[in-house]
């Protein structure tokens, strides 16, 4: 018997509806083919929205010496030279055109005196280079995309969730197989091409600013559906994180703080961050808090305060002074400006931050300093991709934003997120339409790959005696913090691997209780196995890359090694099925051009 | 560590019922905090909506003992003693315990002509800090829905739907008319089909709007004084029937060439 379902076809179909996914639907609209959106929660509530504190493009308002050149220097430094040369380089210079279309679409960035757009500084940027609306540029950003998005009458599917690509029988990206969230019937959808720009995969992590949605779907479904993720091990950890009180421990606070003024002192009083200060950043950082100072208002007058060094840096700081005891009471440490900046200027650059830390925490930030530690806020790993087309290894897929990897290398700085996603959100688009328009000819759905999807997301609801999947996730948040978290060793990877096939095994025990609509347990059953194939990758990578590196650092290989300098860790489904083994392989690094070479070298 | 009631509604659009769940409080936490160890613990398929847990998203508005609050920003300890009731939003149509059909903002966010901005002059732009303020305390709007679930004109009159756009796009609509590049003249639309004098200024929408947007007396009240204007003033009136540039439909303003 054949059962039908709801289905769908488009040209281009794109899944997820943050930053990346609705700037490539503009552009594959705009060029007229047919488009629809399809996202787990509501329109506008993508994870785009909780970013702070900007979008980095050297427009050069604030200070004119920046240009496309430093921003790639900053970005390929930043990232520990692990990055796809070539995508640090088409974003540095195409980030300024990106940012100013967003004001034809109606944004309302803050100005400069002269009327331009206002430009704050953050960490690893040498000059203030983020576009900002207050500390609420992420929600400005998604706003206007989506408000464009809904103008040109663009389809959108909400509250859905996609299980599972689908090839045609020649393996080309064919369509996906998904629920309606609200009702939990079954949906299909056929495509030319498809764009995965499902954002991240904090969730499996404990302490992570990611919302209930980052399980990691699109890093998983593309490897399942043939492509390569690379440099998975590579997680950021943010420097600063909520950590008081326990129910809000992880949610961000955002780097704004810093870039505005704030300091970090540890349980004496004192600026830590001098004493960690690593050698390829000596030259340009300030050594006194004298010339730390000086900085802010002038950056000519002495060199940056080592509290804007890029997040991975910050971060392991923090660590180091936790546990040699001079932590905060509840294991972070502090972050002031209230000693610093007038409560009116606080109030004004950081809005957001006063309200969110009066209301849950009961802390005035003007007048006392808060309590932060790190929190796992972003993976540098994802899709391989083509820098030009944001095609992957697997005809009609493409990738785009935090989902894609190559473009941050092993640690990406902060504000290079909003940027990436605007300008190689654009790029997918071109990249589908371009594959489209070549007359790629993409054959029917495969039948038997619908059908698997289907009968493996309605398992949980026959299991006789099963395992509630809340236990599930809670336990594999647990381990991931504990044994795959900011600082890594052999021996904890390697039981992280072990432990892994064990939760492979209890997500075949899921027990699901009530029915299909709008149901959070079954919900959750079906983003575990995404969340499993994400970990699985991330500790298998982390145990073979043995040196550290940007947001890769291991106790027992301190040093960055030139020869892992070299290469991704590139890894592969072999079968195709979550539970399927996975294989890694090195896959060395673009070479960078003799003249980006020199950039590098400047200032070094 | 105490313990506490929760007074959850469950059911779906064919009717429901209050469920009663004791479970534990700890120091800071939220009203949210605690439907999860629900949902963690006994009722997996209790149905709420969240996304971000920090008032940035707008996902998890519920009532809260009958008002309209967002559910990750509700300190338990700062409620009254006592049992908690949690309820969906009342203007919406239920699909499941906490969540429901919020379809009707969409279909108004359709409904909006698009911005229409001049051409941008080589290098962008030029706007003012004072001119662009304006319009940046409407867009802290996170489209949480709260001012309209408290709006009585469709709290209470579900017919009044099809002609009335609610706060949360008369803010919008203020935006548009006061953002410093915008050509769209949307007062016309505002007037005859979105209902604004429905809205007999109760400020119940600034009441509940956890971004402190003063929608009545920044948004509404200059929106109505700026329509009526247009309309009554004759002056005005015919210079408009004059000048007036072709409405721009949202579709037409949208496949203007990429900028």
């Amino acid at each position: 018997m054949t059962v039908t379902y709801e289905h769908h076809d488009y040209d281009v179909l794109i899944i997820g509806a943050g930053g990346a996914g609705l700037r490539a639907a503009i552009e594959a609209k705009q060029q007229g083919l047919s488009v629809a959106l399809i996202t787990k929660s509501l329109l506008g509530k993508a994870h785009t929205v909780m970013a702070e504190g900007g979008m980095a493009a050297a427009m050069g308002n604030v200070y004119a010496e920046d240009n496309w050149m430093v921003h790639f220097r900053d970005t390929m430094r930043g990232g520990k030279y692990l990055n796809n040369y070539r995508m640090a380089e088409i974003h540095a210079k195409e980030a300024p055109d990106r940012v100013l279309e967003l004001e034809q679409w109606g944004a309302l960035f803050d100005r400069t005196k002269d009327g331009k757009i206002l430009q704050r500084d953050f960490g690893g940027h040498r000059y203030a280079r983020l576009a900002h609306v207050g500390d609420r540029t992420g929600l400005e950003l998604i706003r206007t995309l989506q408000q464009k998005v809904v103008s040109m009458g663009t389809d959108v599917f909400m509250e859905c969730k996609v299980l599972k690509l689908v090839h045609d029988d020649e393996g080309k990206i064919a369509g996906c197989v998904a629920y309606r969230r609200p009702t939990g019937e079954f949906v299909t959808f056929g495509a030319k091409a498809i764009i995965l720009a499902t954002g991240g995969a904090g969730k499996s992590w404990k302490f992570t600013s990611n919302s209930w949605e980052g399980t990691g779907d699109g890093h998983a479904m593309a490897l399942w559906a043939g492509a390569e993720l690379i440099d998975m091990e590579c997680i950021q950890f943010h420097p600063t994180g909520m950590v008081w009180p326990l129910s809000v421990r992880g949610l961000l606070v955002t780097e704004g703080v810093r870039g505005d003024g704030g300091v970090l002192r540890n349980s004496e009083g004192k600026r830590f961050m001098f004493n960690y200060v690593a050698d390829m950043f000596r030259a340009e950082t300030a050594e006194t808090e004298e010339e730390a100072d000086k900085w802010y208002d002038d950056h000519s007058a002495g060199r940056r305060p080592p509290e804007l060094l890029p997040r991975d840096e910050v971060a392991r700081a923090i660590n180091a002074e936790v546990k040699a005891g001079r932590g905060s009471p509840h294991g972070g440490v502090y972050l002031d400006i209230a000693s610093r900046r007038s409560a009116e200027f606080i109030r004004r650059r950081l809005p957001s931050m006063y309200h969110q830390f009066m209301e849950l925490a009961g802390v005035d930030i003007t007048k006392e300093p808060m309590e932060i530690g790190p929190t796992n806020h972003y993976i540098m790993g994802g899709v391989k991709v083509d820098a030009d087309t944001a095609h992957t290894s697997v005809p009609g897929l493409f990738a785009a934003g935090e989902v894609a990897g190559g473009m941050h290398g092993a640690n990406r700085l902060g504000g290079n997120s909003l940027s990436d996603l605007i300008v190689f959100g654009r790029r997918a688009g071109m990249g589908a339409v371009e594959y489209i328009q070549g007359g790629a000819a993409v054959g029917a759905m495969r039948r038997d790959e619908i059908d698997a999807a289907i009968a493996e997301a309605v398992a949980p609801f026959d299991v006789e005696e099963g395992e509630n999947p809340y236990d599930i996730q809670r336990d594999l948040q647990e381990m991931m913090q504990a044994n795959v978290g900011i600082i890594r060793t052999a021996s904890e990877l390697e039981d992280a691997i072990a432990q892994l096939d064990v939760f492979t095994e209890r997500v075949k025990n899921i027990k699901v209780k009530g029915g299909r609509a709008y149901n959070p347990g079954w919900n959750l059953a079906t983003d575990l196995p995404a969340m499993l194939t994400v970990s699985k990758c991330v500790a298998l990578g982390a145990n073979l890359r043995k040196e550290s590196r940007g947001g890769h650092t291991r106790e027992d290989f301190p040093k960055a090694d030139a020869h892992f300098g070299t290469f991704n860790l590139a890894h592969q489904s072999q079968g195709g099925n979550w539970d399927s083994p996975i294989v890694t392989n090195e896959s060395p690094l673009l070479p960078v051009p003799e003249e980006l070479k020199a950039l590098l070298e400047e200032g070094k | 560590m105490a313990e506490v009631t929760l007074r959850v509604w469950r059911g779906d659009a064919s009717g429901g019922d209050f469920e009663n769940y004791v479970t534990t409080q700890n120091e800071g936490e939220v009203v949210l905090d605690l439907i999860h160890r629900i949902q963690a613990t006994e009722a997996p398929d209790l149905a709420c909506r969240w996304n971000c847990k920090a008032g940035k998203c707008g996902s998890c508005a519920a009532e809260i003992n009958g008002k309209p609050r967002l559910m990750c920003m509700t300190r338990m300890d700062q409620l009254p003693e006592g049992p908690v009731t949690v309820t969906p939003m009342k203007t919406f149509p239920i699909i499941r315990d906490l969540v429901t059909d919020v379809s009707f903002n969409y279909a108004m966010a359709e409904k909006v002509p698009a911005f229409l901005p001049p051409p941008m002059p080589e290098g962008g732009y030029r706007m003012y800090q004072e001119d662009v303020e304006r319009g940046q305390e409407f867009r802290k709007c996170i489209e949480c829905f709260m001012c309209q679930d408290v709006c009585h004109v469709i709290r209470d009159h579900e017919e009044n739907k099809v002609n009335y756009a609610g706060p949360r796009f008369f803010i919008r609509y203020a935006e548009l008319e006061m953002h410093p590049l915008d050509q769209n003249d949307r007062r016309d639309l505002v007037r005859e089909d979105m209902g604004l004098g429905y809205c007999n200024i109760t400020k119940c929408c600034t009441e509940v709007c956890p971004e402190h947007i003063k929608i009545t007396d920044n948004a509404i009240i200059p929106l109505k004084e700026r329509v009526v204007d247009a309309h009554y003033d004759p002056v005005a009136w015919l210079g408009r029937k004059i000048r007036r540039k072709t409405k721009v439909s949202a579709a037409d303003a949208a496949i203007q060439p990429a900028p």
